[in-house]
Parts: structure tokens; sequence; C-alpha cells
């Protein structure tokens, strides 16, 4: 038991759930977008490794930074654009559709990266965003690194939720958006257009899960390695259910999520960890999401018209 | 622009429509090539003698197909009742788990059929049972089951993991993570003796009838279409809209998890990690490919089946990565999906 309490009293650990969540955040927060318009988005799995690729690949040809994010952010669009064109206008099959973006968005990024390093052993590595210690703040004991000695990146994550989150609620844009996630055909009566908003969204929306997949290669590694992405994009699927499609509270799934990642990561090199085989521990966060959808989904105020295609002049 | 519903679609349209979809889906790839720095003819030729220039290369793909009859008709079924099956990867390892398991055992004493009928009844009841989860939460709790379905697949991978680095691993294995071999008795013959082509393929030829027939013509294939057609409207006809999909789901899962069976008695004998390279996933695709006709599957299995082996041979001789496979495959079905769906309705301006 000690051992427990000796990793939940750690900073390292506290700074490593922050970490963790933040790819989630991004890529929950871009999935909040679009299943708020209406359109349910399983792409999100391979457009977060084409932005783990595109960023990563821009800024190992060069560009800064922050130029990188914005290529992450321009490829998720991009695939974000195929994926609205086909589901929003022509109304197919989200599921579909999205998995279908998933297996594009994923081969094509491996496609890019034999074209580029045909030959290479093992990826390049770059220099990736280095933490940014904020003077007194960081000091806070055990929370203060976590929340106060982080990359830019993870700063922009939590930034980004809140600014959604305004949005969402406090502008006409995010009212709009709101309303053809609800109720299209009232929208359309108002002059809203539906497929305007709802392409836009899932735009938007892609690009952020592409920024986090940066994360990945620009903050919490400085390399691109196949199978990167491993299933964070379907989490962040379960942490939209889970935080009832609000921003503030996928954060705050994410951040328990992550949380919970990062003690089972610590946990497998106690005592506790060596009697118990280290699949089990890998397991629990996928075992924890399963479980956190069964007890969420009783309560759970989903957008009324979510994976149904508008059609106008149809009821 | 807003699209039109057709009334009578002319035949013409029916098969000009997925024709301009192989098209352009030819023309993409032939962009990717060239970006590659080589000759699209040349690399469609070696694409296609990869895949079926020989009796080696042609037997290669039908293996290839046979986990993908299995898992495209487990998903075609499925998805036919509108139950979003994405874990036929999860089916697939509970079935290999279990041929695997009674394949080793001390029933290895059985004669070679019912030996080799257990396995397989074994295998579908697991993949069926995997699949039962999902669809319970899903009838009773409103869970959606793409995503539960989804992340059963990292838990049942990281199960199998365990597995042949622990309880059943091999240990004359020289240390590798897999596990014993089945006993002789246990391994599904070849079809033709000297030909590397093993009966799973002819047991996913029966499956294919199976399910195509129980599609046509009983009560349960009426029953799944109308679910899937619109549940709401099949509750009102007094269909029990729960139940069918509850016998969906385990006729999916159990058609899944004979691709595990097949896999591991007809071909590799043993189970590990790299059993699957994603064939649960691949059956969507094969799926979605035959409009989830289960008869459409087993051509559009081979075809798929086809691309892999014709892409990695591709690859060896020409500098084109053999990711070329996947990419051609996923704006097929994008492009395929479309296009069935222009042959129903046109774009006015309006």
């Amino acid at each position: 038991m000690m051992e427990i309490f000796d990793i939940l009293l750690s900073a390292s650990f506290w700074a490593a759930a922050v970490r963790i969540a933040s790819p989630l955040i991004f890529a929950t927060i871009g999935e909040i977008i679009c299943e708020r318009a209406g359109v349910l988005n399983l792409g999100i799995e391979g457009i977060m490794v084409v932005g783990a690729f595109a960023g990563w690949m821009a800024v190992y040809q060069g560009a800064p930074l922050w130029f990188g994010v914005s290529v992450a952010m321009c490829a998720g669009m991009l695939f974000g654009l195929i994926h609205a064109t086909l589901t929003v206008p022509f109304g197919l099959s989200q599921h579909v559709v999205g998995l279908g973006v998933t297996l594009l968005a994923t081969s094509s990024s491996y496609f890019t990266y034999r074209l580029i390093l045909p030959k290479v052993p093992s990826p390049p590595k770059i220099e990736p965003f280095q933490p940014i210690e904020i003077p007194i703040l960081s000091d806070i004991p055990l929370i203060g690194e976590a929340l106060f000695h982080q990359t830019a990146m993870t700063y922009g994550a939590f930034l980004l939720a809140i600014i959604v989150a305004i949005v969402l609620y406090r502008t006409p844009l995010g009212l709009a958006v709101r309303s053809v996630g609800e109720n299209p055909a009232a929208a359309d009566a108002q002059g809203l257009s539906v497929t305007g908003l709802r392409m836009g969204a899932v735009m938007v929306g892609s690009g952020f899960m592409a920024v986090g997949g940066s994360f990945l290669t620009l903050s919490a590694f400085d390399t691109f390695l196949f199978e990167m992405v491993n299933g964070r994009g379907w989490i962040c699927i379960a942490l939209v259910v889970f935080g009832a499609w609000q921003p503030g509270k996928a954060v705050l799934g994410a951040l328990l999520y992550a949380a919970f990642d990062a003690f089972q990561i610590r946990l497998q090199q106690t005592s506790i960890g060596s009697d118990i085989p280290y699949q089990v521990f890998l397991m629990m966060p996928y075992v924890l999401s399963i479980l956190a959808l069964i007890i969420m989904s009783r309560r759970a105020e989903i957008p009324a018209a979510l994976m149904i295609p508008f059609r106008k002049g149809e009821r | 622009m807003r699209l039109e519903p057709i009334d009578n679609p002319s035949l013409a349209r029916k098969i000009a429509l997925p024709a301009a979809a192989l098209a352009a889906t030819i023309i993409i790839g032939s962009l990717l090539v060239l970006a590659a720095g080589a000759n699209p003819f040349a690399t469609l030729g070696l694409i296609i003698k990869g895949a079926a220039g020989s009796k080696f290369a042609l037997l290669e793909t039908l293996n290839r197909a046979t986990p993908l009859i299995f898992t495209g008709l487990a998903v075609a079924v499925a998805f036919r009742a509108k139950l979003w099956n994405i874990g036929a990867e999860a089916q697939l390892y509970g079935g290999a788990i279990l041929t695997v398991v009674i394949g080793t055992s001390a029933l290895a004493a059985l004669p070679s059929i019912p030996h080799l009928l257990l396995m397989a009844v074994a295998a579908a009841l697991t993949g069926a049972m995997i699949l039962l989860g999902p669809v319970i939460l899903k009838t009773r709790f409103g869970v959606d089951e793409v995503v539960t379905t989804l992340l059963l697949n990292f838990i049942m991978l990281l199960f199998v993991s365990y597995l042949v680095e622990g309880p059943m691993k091999d240990p004359m294995g020289m240390g590798w993570p897999k596990s014993e071999r089945l006993a002789n008795e246990a391994r599904l013959p070849r079809i033709v003796t000297g030909l590397r082509l093993h009966w799973g393929f002819a047991l996913g030829l029966i499956a294919a009838m199976v399910v195509w027939i129980i599609q046509t013509r009983t009560t349960l294939g009426y029953e799944i279409r109308a679910v899937g057609h619109n549940p709401a409207a099949a509750k009102f006809a007094g269909i029990p809209v729960n139940m069918v999909l509850v016998k969906t789901a385990l006729l999916s899962g159990g058609l899944a998890a004979l691709a595990g069976y097949s896999e591991v008695a007809g071909l590799k004998g043993h189970l590990s990690l790299d059993l699957s390279p994603g064939f649960g996933y691949t059956g969507i695709i094969v799926a979605m490919l035959a409009l989830l006709h289960p008869l459409g599957v087993v051509i559009s299995a081979i075809f798929v089946a086809g691309i892999f082996v014709g892409a990695d041979s591709m690859s060896r001789a020409a500098d084109v990565p053999t990711y070329i496979a996947d990419m051609l495959l996923a704006i097929a079905l994008l492009f395929m999906v479309l296009a069935i769906l222009l042959t129903r309705v046109r774009l006015v301006r309006g």
C-alpha cells in the first residue's frame, strides 16, 4: 500500500498525467466539435496519425516547431474535408466513411514516410518542444510541476478547451453549431446553412485531432513511430461520451484517464506489479473506458441529430 | 445543390458508377506510383503478376483470402442489421485461442474429424460470446457498440500477449512468445495434396453459402434486414429487435472466430501475436466492397487479398512502398460507397 501512496505523492506522476492527457484533450475537443454539429468522426484515429506524421516531417525538413503544428492542423483539415464531403452533403454512413478515412489517413502517412525516407533503419529525431517553467508557481509541491512546468503545447491544450467551451456556449457561432447537431431542420428554417456549419465543424475538429497527434511527435517524444497513436483516437471517442459532449467534463475525463494510465505504468515497477502480468496493467485503461461508457451512458445528453444526415426539404 | 432520389435507376447507371469508382481508384493509384518514381503500368503489372502470375502466387492469394472471407462475412452479417461490429479482430483471436487450447489438449487422442469439428464449434462459440457482451451493453444500456468492440480488440491483443508469454507459452519455443503447435490430427488438411491451400478456404465458401441462405431464405434473414433498414418500423411490425440483434451478433462473432480457427488449424499451427495483420479491420473493407452480399464477400476477399499479396511482391521489385495497398483499398472503399449512393440519387441544383 505504501507504494501506491509513494506514486500518488510524487510530482513526476502528476506531471506525467497532465502530459499524457494533452493529446487526448486536443483530439477529444476536436471530436466534440464534430459531434456537437451532428457528425460522428471515426476518422479520428487516422487523423491523429496524419497529424503526428505531418507535424514531425515538417519539423524534420527544417520548419520551426509551431509551423509543424500548423502543418499537422492543415493535414487534419484536409482529411476532415474528405470526411465531411462524403458524410454531410452526400449523407453517407458516418461509420463506414470514418473507418475509411482512418485507413486512408494512416496508410497515406506510412506511404509518404517510406517515400521520403526509403531506407532508414530507425526514424530520425527532431528537437521537440521543451517544458517551460513558470517561476514561483512551478515550485508548488506536488502539482506545481504538473501544471506549471509543461511544454507550450500542453498549455495550448487547456487554452483550446477553454476557448472552445466559450465559443460553443457563449457565441452565436457556437449556438449555430449546436443547433445543427440538435435540430437541423429548425436551424435550416432560421436561415443557417446546415451543410456549411457541419462541414466547417468537421474540418476544424479534424484539425484539432491532428494537432493532438502532433503532440506525440513534437512534444511527448521526438520522433515518429508506426503504431504510435495506438488506439488513442478510440479512447477519445469514449471520452466524448464520458464527458457528456461538454469540453470541461471531457478535459476532466482525459485527466482522469491519463492519471490512471500514468499510475498503471508506475505500479508495474512496484512489488505489486511484479506479481501481476504487465498486460493486465496495460488492459486497465481500455477496461476503464468501457466501464465509464456503461456508467455514463444512462445520463448522457447525446446531440439529438448525431449520425443523422440532413437533407433539405425532407423530414 | 441537393440530392434527388431516382425512382428506377437504369442498369447502365448501376454498372457505370461502380466502374467509374474503380477507374478513379486506379488513376489515383497511378499518380501515387508516379510520385514514388515508378512506372504505373509496370507497377500494376507487377501487382497482378504477384497476385496471380503463377500457381504459387494464386494459391498464396487464396490462402490470404481465407481469413478475409470469414471476417468479411462477419462484418457483412452485422452491418446488414446496422450492428457496427468493428471487433472482428478480437473475435478472431478468441477463436484462435480455443482452437489452440483444444488442439493441443489431451483430446488430441480423438480422431481427426471430430477433433476438427469440436475445435470449430468451440472457436465459433467463443467469438459469439465476445460479441455478445457489447451487444448486450447496446441493447440494455444503450452503449455504442463501435467503441466497445474497438476497445475489446486492444484488450484481446493484450490477453493473447499474456497467454503466449505466460500460461500458453511453448516451452520448446526457444523463448519466442508463441503457443505449442497443434497435434497433427488437429490440423486442417490441404484440399489437394501437394498444393499449399487448406480446407479453411473451402470452409469459407461453405460459410458464405450458408450465410446467403440464411439471409435470403429464412425468417431471421428477413428480420435482420428489417432491423437494419428501420428498427422503429421493425419493432412496430412485431419483430423482437433486440433478440434479432443478439442472434446477428452470435452469427457475426462466430464467423469472425472461424477466421482465427482456420488460420491456426490450416496455416500457422500455433498462436502468436502476428496471427492476424488486421484481418478483422480489413474484413470491413471486404464486406463494403461486396455491398454486404455474402457471395460477393468471397470475390471481394480474393480481390483484396490479391492486392495485398501483389503489392507485397511488387514492393520487393519496384521502389513503391507496400502501404500503397492499404491506400488503394481505402480509396476504393470511399469511392465505392459514393458510387453506390449515386446509383440511387442524383445531384440537382437548388
